[in-house]
């Protein structure tokens, strides 16, 4: 049976693990962008000047893969335009201010016991997608093309600092148990468990006692990137999911807890405008706050007290594969946490010394030091037959290397430029 | 406040452990055998030690000056490694020969750091042994702490069959090179680098683990020729060394074997007593094709 292989284990600075989920206050502006998720952005359904409120859906798309998004703020629409989002990238965005009244639309109930294609339309018109990070639209994931037999829930959080999951796993596990039974519904999977790293004893728990009955839960050993879907899937069960292939190939659906609790909130009629995001680093308070959507990392650190020193970086999503923004971004349905970074430490690149440690910890048993030489040398052909387009950029290799080599930005060059050659 | 920020790729955290780190880490690790070796055949052995050191470091600065690329740590490395494998009698113009030809021959006329194919201290003593074998193998060498001297263990074993006391090759009163007299001290040396990970279980295992098989089923005596010679010295570090060796565990494990086989052959048969040097420099040549056939399996591959 396969088993999970390699991987680090960074220091876990868990900072926020006991700090309970505070609202953060109503913002007075909210940049919404109009692609939080994996697919076709959205277009706008409002224009400068209209009038909103809390949970309207302003911006969506005719795609197949696609979900829309909605203000999370009541005001008005003050800006159409691009700005820097938290993938990295420009992109378009709604800019809403607040009236202050955080008046709400919300759509009619839905019994869980609804139609699946009910269930399945109403969780994209509430624009749930894969809140762990990756972002994929959830309606699409639920809907496989393949039957499958098992549901696994995501609460292992592997990343370190983050604690968003954990702690909304131990304060809101009637409405995760709730959104784990629609799913396992839609499905029709007969399985579900549910996996947990073992730092986090008190969410297992409390996962164990609301699923009680239809789901197990597996306590999972502490060790990154068990949380990315197909390590997952192999810790859990053994299994390998195909190259170029997707969990259901193997009969299996991860789901993040977060997801899942949005999926229960889609049904009461909330649309997703809302997460939990923990903000932490060289923070004054660093904590865990439920964020509406669009909020500016600027505001939220400004409400934990700004910077200790710095910031130097600042990072939406954890220190292994988070992106480090070049300014104010703001927080989309797929950001679980903002780092802060007082000090860069400057780390020249030396040769490689040939040490193994990369290989040692390639979860997918790639050779990173041989595909980036390839890939310096232009040689994009041989990094296929290195299977190149595997790699996940877990960051794995570029952690441990004694030499600083970029391994994950060279990784990244070489399956843009190997891809191409395939799409040739 | 959002001014000036850092743009870099992730990761944003690394690990402690550098190659700077690394190469005093195994340094340190050769202290006990290197100490022991200038106390038991005197100061003048420090002075063989630090002139190789310094004859190493001196040509890595001026092959690097030559291939505008920066200078690195493990020439200090590659200069202890060779005066370790030094009769202690040695004149003192052969360390610094020796080092500078390692580190030019052996490291920079691959293009430096990371792309030499043999082990660079190693090709510095091969360079020695086939210009000077007097001054390399003299027919008899100091014995530690005292004003006597003898034939090496291996010699006396391959021309007289007299093995010598396992107490004594253990903790380091046999004749030898410099850093290979005392097992025990190699020992303390290569269990630190093993427990602090920096060094492969694998090739030291499969090294002396083939060579104590085979030998056993020569019929040689095994005990005697893990503690004979330059062995653990070779086996924990410089078949250890990670640019000329496989990088891939059980390329690391067929490296050793293949080390081992190697050993025994050289010593069994061959007309020199001692096989280490050959061992591994052929094995070096092997380690890019090994490579390349025990590459790991692909998560979602057969």
């Amino acid at each position: 049976m396969p088993r999970f292989r390699g991987g680090v284990h960074p220091k876990e600075r868990k900072l926020t693990a006991s700090k309970p989920i505070e609202k953060a206050r109503l913002p007075e502006k909210v940049v919404i962008p109009l692609r939080q998720h994996v697919g076709a952005p959205c277009e706008p359904l409002v224009k400068v000047g209209d009038v909103v409120k809390t949970g309207q859906k302003i911006g969506d798309s005719p795609a197949k893969v696609s979900a829309p998004v909605h203000a999370s703020i009541s005001g008005t629409v003050s800006g159409i335009s691009s700005e820097l989002s938290p993938s990295g990238e420009f992109i378009t965005c709604i800019t809403i201010t607040s009236d202050g009244k955080d008046e709400r639309v919300e759509l009619p109930p839905l019994s869980p016991d609804a139609p699946k294609e009910a269930l399945l339309e109403r969780i994209r018109e509430a624009g749930v997608v894969g809140m762990g990070g990756a972002g994929f639209p959830t309606h699409v994931k639920l809907n496989p093309p393949k039957p499958v037999h098992t549901l696994l829930v995501n609460g292992v959080e592997c990343e370190p600092y983050i604690t968003s999951d954990h702690r909304l796993m131990l304060e809101f596990p009637q409405e995760i148990a709730e959104g784990t039974k629609i799913a396992a519904r839609i499905l029709g999977v007969r399985r579900v468990i549910v996996a947990v790293e073992d730092n986090k004893p008190d969410a297992a728990e409390k996962m164990g006692e609301v699923m009680r009955g239809f789901a197990e839960v597996k306590l999972l050993k502490t060790r990154y990137p068990r949380g990315d879907e197909r390590h997952l899937i192999r810790s859990v069960l053994g299994v390998e999911v195909p190259a170029g292939g997707l969990p259901f190939d193997v009969g299996v659906v991860v789901q993040n807890v977060a997801t899942l609790k949005a999926i229960s909130d889609a049904l009461k009629g909330r649309t997703l405008v809302e997460r939990v995001v923990t903000v932490t680093g060289d923070v004054a308070q660093p904590k865990n706050l439920m964020v509406r959507v669009g909020t500016l990392f600027s505001d939220l650190l400004q409400q934990c007290g700004g910077a200790t020193k710095g910031p130097a970086k600042l990072i939406a999503g954890g220190p292994m594969m988070g992106v480090a923004l070049s300014g104010d971004a703001p927080v989309a349905k797929t950001t679980g946490n903002v780092l802060v970074m007082g000090e860069v430490k400057e780390e020249p690149e030396s040769p490689c010394i040939r040490c193994g440690r990369c290989l040692e910890v390639c979860p997918m048993g790639l050779m990173p030091t041989l595909l980036a030489k390839l890939v310096r040398a232009g040689r994009y052909e041989d990094c296929l037959s290195g299977n190149i387009l595997s790699c996940d950029e877990c960051g794995c290799c570029a952690y441990i290397c004694p030499s600083r080599i970029p391994l994950v930005h060279l990784m990244r060059e070489g399956k843009l430029k190997a891809s191409a050659l395939v799409k040739r | 406040m959002m001014q000036n920020l850092t743009v870099s790729p992730p990761p944003h955290v690394r690990a402690r452990t550098t190659s700077n780190l690394i190469m005093l880490a195994v340094i340190l690790s050769l202290l006990p055998a290197t100490g022991w070796g200038v106390y038991a055949f005197g100061w003048r052995t420090l002075a063989v030690v630090l002139i190789s050191i310094a004859s190493a470091l001196f040509s890595e600065c001026l092959g690097c000056r030559m291939l505008k690329k920066q200078p690195g740590s493990s020439a200090a490395v590659t200069g202890l490694l060779l005066a370790l494998c030094l009769p202690p009698s040695v004149p003192l113009w052969v360390p610094a020969v020796g080092s500078a030809f390692a580190i030019f021959a052996g490291k920079i006329a691959f293009g430096g750091t990371g792309n030499n194919l043999f082990n660079p201290a190693l090709v510095g003593r091969a360079f020695l042994m086939l210009s000077w074998p007097a001054l390399i193998a003299p027919p008899t060498w100091p014995v530690p702490l005292e004003a006597t001297s003898s034939a090496t263990p291996l010699n006396l074993w391959k021309h007289q069959h007299a093995t010598s006391s396992l107490s004594s090759m253990f903790w380091g009163f046999r004749p030898g090179c410099i850093g290979e007299i005392s097992a025990f001290a190699l020992l303390l040396g290569g269990a630190a680098l093993l427990i602090l990970r920096l060094i492969d279980w694998r090739i030291p295992a499969s090294y002396l683990g083939t060579v104590a098989l085979l030998t056993w089923l020569l019929g040689e005596p095994v005990l005697f020729h893990l503690l004979a010679g330059g062995l653990l010295l070779g086996a924990f570090f410089m078949a250890t060394d990670y640019v000329t060796t496989p990088i891939t565990k059980k390329g690391r494990l067929i490296f050793g074997v293949g080390a081992g086989c190697l050993l025994v052959l050289i010593r069994k048969f061959g007309s020199l007593p001692e096989g280490v040097t050959y061992s591994i420099l052929i094995m070096n040549a092997f380690s890019p094709l090994i490579e390349r056939f025990t590459k790991p399996r692909v998560y979602g591959t057969k």
